[in-house]
């Protein structure tokens, strides 16, 4: 099955599923059930196919698998290349998960131009698998970029009422950092004749321009991550996106600029990461601390699960660029447990925002009383945000804490701070929403969740226990990848007799 | 004395027969009197305009050079040529409504176009200043009677005589830098200036011939409006019918950008040095200038038309890539790039200039930007073609405006003008916010009163092709690509 196009079809299977919603044609209502409908079993198939590669996948090297060439631009060395390692499988995986649930998730709340709204949704998928598996510059440039045509319609055209504003700042704020991305690109491309991704891991970058590079990637990635002082564009698209955009913004998208961090950054410039380490561990520490604090005053349940997100993602850069094995590792985990956990509390309160149409904290209250599942379900994904033992949450952060710790106690000590603030303004939030008396009086007849809902949080909730009870499962599988990184990344400081300057 | 012989015809044969052909379809407009006669004529002049193209491509090989030297055929005026015709021809189709709905239904309208048109040729395949300058006022002349054809609007003449007054100024301004570079080089033939600077080696030429330079080059950014020479471009643009606009922005621009890479790498390629930085310049201020000017404007042809200055800021990285290289493969990629770049914008152009063409409400034509609110509400497959070309203007992958900047971005790193390059990406974000800005309006505004709009089959399979082309370039760019490289490497082999 070596041969087989695994990853392709992951790719491509979402634009046929276009091509179907694009055939549709009749008056609203069937056209909206048709959409529904053929966008499921779209991502359904997509979902299933991607977890032949997990099946398929060989965890006794770091070398890329499922690998496909086809020359695309001969003249200037192009070629559609993809191909995943331990560090991308699961992000795949991810992506493909998180878009049945968004389809899901916006079964019932999406009636206005359904299927529009679906091939918005089918085409981010392409390109987010596109990205997590390109094995070229250019292409893995087009993937990224291409991101930000649906999600600025999917803000723009479904969002709420500040939505024209959310999407400006999306779309403007993660362009022009990725274009300064595209300029290092091609730069690299001119210096080391080739965009082919298997090569440049292993190429050396002369040092003086390892750091204009880096600079580069970093623009755009510290947007994507979100870090701090560049995050404010999260909150204000969380806010205004539907709960299904909201879920894929910060399940797959916030990724990409950890990814990014991964795949390019500590590989390809190992010289310039060190260098740059104490820049990104203040502001991973500073975006922890502050962006937790902001999240305690919060009266707006997205807006408060955006900050939350800004800080969880302090934690991965901080893990990244530790540049040992438990670090690296947690920051993988905390990135996939992240991408579920936010994900679902995301649904979460878009389970409410369906009933109630209001995502104030203060509308709420007393819900454990007509809502005993809803408390449930809520409360699991409350504890693996926090980071409790025994759900996926608590792995990645131990990890990267015990990574840190290495390199720099006190980036360590800062982070861990972070995780008692976590605790608080989660509790603090569901207290408000779950616990007291119910005495408003819209919430008297508010119903459970229904079993579509239950159906969306299955998978969820059991991803993040099996993460958090078995992490083997995930860790054997990235280990050899992540250990070739660790590697490359060190002896490419001690050939160049690099002498890290925060050594604590 | 030896008297003259005829010269060889052949070369020229697709602009003699565009010629004698447009004349006669003009004598059968004038004498015959029918009510037809003016939709036939525009239905002959596309068709003649769509046979020239495989005329031209049978009838040449290689480099050939006729008429003693003052015109040149070779794979990079064919391919200029080409798209030339493809757009002068898409631009009279797109324009057949319009034409009815405001009365300029005449024989003369096709047929100017294709008077400009073989202009356009004439000006690709010059070789000696004097065809240069015959060939720029033909172009020039059918383009300012065209502009102001509405005769009964004041825009539309105030557009005519505006263009014309800057038109004559600048090409005022070229004849003189013609005369002086003569004054210096005893000859205006491209050949025979390129020998006499070659024969400089490296030093400074003369500080006439600078000047004279600077002349030609001044009156080049006028007719491909450029920075600082664009004063016209938003006047006339936005006052010309629209056609008319579309066809500004596509045919006039490819074939003065064409001349202009031919002029400056023929006779002036030894002293490339010399404009390199001119060209910079007017580079760096044509995108700062296209991406800040164009987010306040309401108008959309006024807004096209700082686009497309900002347009031609980025093509001309492409050119400026090529001065001061010695690397023979990063000068052709320069003006490889460059070549992308143009085909791509005139797709992407004459497609949005064909959404613009559909605006239309209780019979008149509306060219505010707020009146496409709510466009998606009201005709979704209008919305998202025009959606599609906004998002290619601004560059977005997996789009093919997105190929076009990756190509000069690409042709400027190689030659170590990162300068150039950071400040395009910049502009490219500034110039994204106004084109989403229509992506918006159509998309995220209420719909106020919605556009009749009514897709005539010629503007339907216009739209289909260059959406098509748009959307489905990524996917498949090695004809394009390949056709650009051998273009451009023609201008390096003498």
């Amino acid at each position: 099955m070596s041969n087989f196009p695994w990853l392709s079809i992951i790719i491509f299977v979402p634009l046929v599923g276009i091509f179907f919603i694009l055939l549709i044609k009749g008056d609203d209502e069937t056209t909206a059930r048709n959409a529904r409908a053929i966008a499921l079993w779209t991502s359904v198939v997509t979902f299933l196919v991607s977890l032949g590669i997990w099946i398929n996948f060989d965890n006794s090297t770091s070398e890329f698998q499922f690998v496909e060439k086809v020359i695309w631009i001969p003249s200037l060395d192009l070629s559609y290349q993809v191909g995943v390692d331990g560090i991308s499988m699961f992000f795949v995986i991810l992506s493909t998960l998180l878009t049945v649930i968004c389809v899901l998730a916006s079964w019932v709340s999406i009636t206005d131009r359904v299927k529009d709204y679906m091939i918005a949704f089918l085409f981010l998928e392409t390109l987010m698998v596109g990205m997590f598996s390109a094995l070229d510059l250019i292409l893995f440039y087009v993937f990224f970029e291409g991101v930000l045509i649906p999600m600025f319609l999917i803000i723009g055209v479904w969002g709420g009422p500040r939505r024209n504003y959310a999407a400006y700042k999306l779309f403007l704020y993660t362009l022009a950092g990725s274009v300064l991305m595209l300029i290092a690109i091609l730069t690299m491309v001119s210096v080391a004749g080739t965009s082919d991704m298997t090569i440049l891991l292993k190429y050396d970058f002369p040092a003086s321009l390892q750091s204009w590079l880096w600079l580069a990637f970093f623009a755009s990635f510290a947007v994507k991550v979100p870090m701090w002082p560049v995050h404010t564009w999260l909150p204000d698209a969380h806010v205004e996106a539907p709960t299904a955009g909201s879920v894929i913004l910060a399940g797959v998208l916030l990724k990409f600029g950890g990814y990014g961090f991964l795949r390019f950054s500590l590989p390809m410039f190992p010289l310039a990461s060190a260098d740059f380490t104490p820049l990104i561990f203040i502001l991973s520490a500073v975006a922890i601390i502050y962006t937790s604090l902001i999240a305690l005053a919060q009266e707006d349940m997205k807006k408060l699960i955006a900050y939350s997100s800004v800080a969880h993602m302090g934690f991965v850069t901080i893990g990244v660029f530790s540049g040992n094995l438990q670090g690296v590792e947690g920051a993988i985990i905390q990135m996939l447990s992240h991408g579920i956990v936010s994900a679902a509390l995301f649904l979460v309160v878009g389970v409410l925002y369906d009933r109630i149409h209001s995502r104030e904290i203060r509308a709420y209250g007393g819900l454990v009383t007509r809502m005993p599942k809803y408390a449930v379900i809520f409360m699991i994904f409350m504890m693996a945000s926090i980071g409790l033992p025994g759900t996926s949450g608590f792995i990645g952060e131990f990890l990267i804490l015990v990574g840190a710790f290495k390199v720099n106690t006190w980036v360590a000590a800062f982070a861990t701070s972070g995780l008692i603030l976590g605790a608080a303004y989660m509790l603090y939030l569901y207290r408000r929403i779950v616990f007291g008396e119910l005495i408003k009086d819209n919430l008297k007849k508010i119903s459970d969740v229904n079993s579509r809902e239950i159906a969306i949080f299955t998978p969820l909730i059991l991803t993040v226990i099996v993460m958090g009870i078995y992490p083997s499962l995930f860790l054997d599988v990235m280990h050899v990848s992540v250990e070739n990184l660790v590697e490359r990344y060190q002896s490419a400081l001690a050939s160049a007799e690099y002498i890290p300057t925060v050594e604590q | 004395m030896q008297l003259a012989t005829i010269p060889d015809l052949m070369p020229a044969l697709p602009e003699i027969i565009l010629a004698v052909t447009t004349l006669v379809l003009l004598m059968l407009g004038v004498f015959i009197r029918s009510l037809n006669i003016a939709r036939t004529i525009a239905y002959a002049c596309i068709l003649l305009l769509l046979l020239a193209i495989p005329l031209m491509l049978v009838s040449t090989d290689g480099r050939v050079s006729t008429f003693d030297g003052a015109f040149v055929v070779n794979d990079f005026t064919v391919f200029m040529k080409t798209f030339v015709l493809l757009s002068a021809a898409s631009v009279i189709l797109i324009s057949k409504d319009y034409r009815k709905l405001q009365s300029i239904d005449s024989f003369e309208f096709p047929i100017l176009i294709v008077l400009a048109t073989i202009g356009m040729m004439l000006m690709l395949s010059a070789n000696d200043f004097l065809g240069l300058y015959l060939a720029i006022e033909l172009q020039s002349l059918s383009l300012y009677v065209i502009a102001a054809f509405q005769k009964d609007s004041a825009r539309s003449a105030e557009s005519g005589l505006k263009y014309f007054v800057l038109g004559a100024l600048s090409s005022g301004l070229m004849l003189y830098g013609i005369s002086l570079i003569y004054g210096f080089v005893g000859s205006t033939n491209f050949n025979i200036m390129a020998e006499v600077f070659k024969g400089l080696s490296g030093e400074l030429p003369p500080p006439g011939v600078i000047i004279g330079l600077v002349f030609i080059v001044a009156g080049f950014s006028f007719k491909i409006s450029a920075v600082p020479f664009h004063m016209w471009t938003p006047d006339v643009y936005e006052g010309a019918p629209t056609p008319v606009t579309a066809l500004l922005s596509a045919a006039p621009k490819i074939a003065a950008m064409g001349l202009f890479v031919r002029t400056m790498l023929g006779p002036f390629g030894e002293i490339d040095d010399q404009w390199q930085q001119i060209i910079i310049f007017m580079s760096i201020a044509s995108m700062g200038l296209g991406a800040f000017a164009a987010i306040n404007q309401k108008n959309i042809k006024r807004m096209m038309a700082y686009s497309s200055i900002g347009h031609m800021g980025y093509a001309l990285i492409g050119l400026a890539a090529v001065g001061g290289v010695e690397n023979a493969i990063f000068r052709i990629h320069g003006i490889q790039g460059m070549l992308v770049y143009l085909v791509i914008y005139v797709f992407m152009n004459i497609g949005t200039f064909s959404c613009i063409l559909l605006m239309k409400r209780d019979g008149r034509m509306v060219e505010n930007i707020d009146d496409l609110a709510g466009l998606s509400k009201t005709n979704p497959g209008l919305a998202l073609i025009f959606s599609i070309f906004m998002f290619s203007m601004a560059g977005i992958p997996p789009l093919a405006g997105f190929l076009g900047k990756l190509y000069v971005f690409q042709a400027a790193i190689n030659s170590e003008l990162y300068t150039l390059a950071i400040i395009g990406v910049v502009a490219s974000v500034i110039g994204a916010f106004y084109y989403i800005r229509i992506v918006k309006v159509m998309y995220f505004d209420p719909p106020v009163e919605a556009l009749n709009v009514s897709i005539s089959l010629e503007i339907k399979i216009v739209l289909a092709i260059t959406g098509f082309v748009i959307i489905f370039l990524i996917f498949y760019p090695m004809p394009l690509i390949s056709g650009a490289e051998q273009a451009a490497s023609a201008l390096f082999t003498k």
